[in-house]
């Protein structure tokens, strides 16, 4: 039996406003998760992804619009959306005097199961969490990556419909990273709705049906990876000269195939311009530069990566007195 | 490999009833926890075991050689229920920094995520905080017992004196609480903490008789609540009791004066903390 009324969103967010003091940290955030999809929200530090998954998991008010979590409002009816929801957040949050085995229980018995059953079903997540050996010992004395994982356990004991992971991988080890990744391709085959943030890009490009962009306070982006890509259009043909050949001359003929001026960056040799991809195209700008006796060290076409949605898409409102937030996109384009 | 079907039962919107028993669970389920947590970190447990043995011999042998008191009544038998009023004081400090600590952790995030209790949280913190207090009392009495303080009236005054003492550090308690979720540190908590101690006992009859004080000084301590307790306490267990004498209503009145002290801060600060616990943890 099921309230969910059958709804086909998991989530539905329209002119979500969330302050803090003066400070408007989301200024009218609008999307929607279609029920059992995932969906991936980027942004850099600051823009607002944690406040948006705090807003959504019940732990703060919105301060305008409506936020619908499994059909119910969570404003008017928070115990409903808790009882649909799983949340990890980027601090693991739990009991470092308890065993993992008695935190994950505690949870159990706190998201209303019985004793014997929450006892059944902490033994089982310690086991697929691969936490057996350590799930006597206090949380005190785990790694990193054991935190995270238990953490994660944590947010399934009461198996939720609808997960939010807020930057699960930030900061793991690629142990631990992989066993997350397999938690949610598992929990995704099983028709849980995800709801994760994260600065890797490329995390949200393979885990993600959906990606939504968020820059200071505002959803600018909405779509699939390969919608978002093809903002960009086509893709970029990139050579690298050899040196002792001419870049300019490079540029040049690089220019005949591309739609406009190709670029040059003269510390690195590289020389790129906008083409639309065709079949025989690197050969044929191979043929081309040695006739006019270009020798290159390397000739690729590239798709556009997530990374250069992102920074088109941020980059045009990055003002420059913002330093900080392009030392932020920088480091994330990295 | 596990199948992440929805759970039954979780779906359903639970009745009044429910709620009153998942309350209670989530509160049972919460003093363990915060118990745990007490004996996992026995130097917590300094504050209700050492201090009273400690505070009661300096009180006993270095400062009490030096205080007369009316009549020529033992120091020894008169300092003991006052030890008992400190201690309640010192102890709860305690739970304004365990309260404080799991605010800036991450985990009260996680149970609010969860479909618990709101009063839960707290109510399972002051309920295994008396727990610990329990063992203060016990030490305290046995420290008392070795020095020669003396019960001298019959088991019922006696049990009431002590079930006096945990109602009022319960109480005390959501004071706490309250201490815990306003302030932004630990640190700030523990300082705090440890000044107000110091305030309430000293400007009270928990050491001394309030006689000797100014007349501002002693209108303060009249009426502070732990000079209510100590005599309540001396009162109970037919300890010596100077505060009788004294005209201020609490200690005219001690046991009930130490009862609507008891109850009125139940009444402000218990809802006040489920409040605090809210505001703070939703802005």
């Amino acid at each position: 039996m099921t309230v969910n009324a059958g709804s086909d969103i998991a989530i539905s967010v329209e002119g979500l406003v969330k302050r803090f003091g003066d400070y408007e940290a989301l200024k009218g955030v609008e999307f929607q998760v279609p029920a059992g999809s995932v969906v991936g929200v980027l942004g850099p530090n600051g823009a607002g992804k944690t406040t948006t998954v705090r807003v959504l998991a019940t732990l703060l008010r919105p301060d305008g619009g409506r936020v619908l979590v499994d059909g119910h409002d969570v404003e008017k009816d928070p115990a409903a959306v808790r009882r649909a929801i799983g949340l990890t957040g980027q601090y693991a949050a739990l009991d470092e005097f308890q065993p993992g085995r008695d935190n994950l229980v505690m949870i159990g018995r706190l998201a209303g199961l019985g004793r014997r059953e929450a006892k059944a079903r902490a033994a089982e997540l310690l086991d697929e969490f691969d936490l057996v050996d350590a799930a006597d010992r206090p949380v005190k004395g785990y790694s990193g990556g054991m935190r995270r994982r238990l953490d994660l356990a944590a947010s399934l004991v009461a198996r939720p419909r609808i997960l939010f992971l807020d930057e699960p991988t930030t900061g793991l080890d690629p142990r631990s990273r992989n066993v997350m990744y397999e938690v949610i391709r598992d929990l995704v085959a099983s028709g849980t709705t995800l709801f994760l943030t994260t600065q890797y890009l490329e995390e949200a490009d393979q885990l993600a049906d959906r990606i939504v962009v968020i820059d200071r306070g505002r959803a600018i982006a909405d779509g699939t990876p390969r919608e978002l890509k093809s903002v960009l259009g086509g893709a970029q043909l990139e050579v690298v000269v050899s040196p002792g050949s001419d870049l300019a001359t490079a540029a040049m003929v690089l220019g005949g195939f591309g739609a406009g001026t190709a670029t040059i960056d003269s510390e690195t040799r590289h020389v790129e311009v906008s083409v639309a991809p065709r079949p025989r195209l690197a050969t044929e700008v191979v043929q081309a530069m040695t006739e006019v006796g270009i020798a290159l060290d390397d000739c690729s076409i590239r798709r556009p990566s997530l990374d250069d949605v992102f920074l088109a898409l941020t980059g045009q409102k990055t003002g420059s007195d913002d330093a900080e937030k392009n030392a932020d996109d920088a480091a994330l384009a990295h | 490999m596990t199948t992440y079907a929805a759970a039954p039962g979780l779906d359903n919107a639970p009745g009044s009833l429910h709620r009153i028993s998942q309350m209670v669970s989530d509160t049972v389920v919460l003093t363990r926890r915060n118990l745990v947590r007490t004996l996992s970190e026995p130097e917590s447990l300094i504050d209700v075991t050492l201090t009273p043995v400690v505070f009661t011999l300096l009180f006993a042998y270095v400062v009490g050689g030096a205080i007369a008191l009316p009549n020529g009544v033992s120091y020894h038998d008169y300092l003991v229920p006052g030890m008992f009023a400190m201690t309640m004081a010192s102890a709860s400090t305690g739970t304004a920094a365990a309260v404080n600590t799991d605010m800036a952790n991450g985990i009260i995030d996680r149970f609010r995520s969860l479909p618990m209790s709101r009063a839960g949280v707290l109510a399972g913190q002051s309920i295994a905080d008396l727990l610990t207090t329990i063992i203060a009392v016990v030490v305290l009495a046995a420290t008392g017992l070795a020095i020669g303080w003396r019960v001298h009236t019959d088991f019922g005054h006696a049990a009431a004196a002590f079930g006096l003492i945990l109602l009022f550090a319960y109480a005390l308690n959501w004071a706490m609480s309250c201490l815990g979720m306003v302030f932004r540190s630990a640190e700030g908590v523990q300082q705090f903490g440890v000044l107000m101690m110091l305030g309430l006992t000293f400007v009270s009859s928990a050491f001394v008789p309030t006689s000797g004080m100014p007349a501002w000084l002693r209108n303060v301590a009249n009426w502070n609540p732990l000079s209510a307790l100590a005599a309540a306490l001396r009162q109970l267990f037919g300890n010596p009791n100077p505060a009788h004498t004294v005209d201020a209503w609490p200690l005219q009145h001690p046991v009930v004066a130490t009862i609507c002290y008891s109850v009125g801060m139940i009444v402000i600060f218990a809802p006040l903390a489920v409040r605090l616990y809210r505001t703070r943890t939703s802005k």
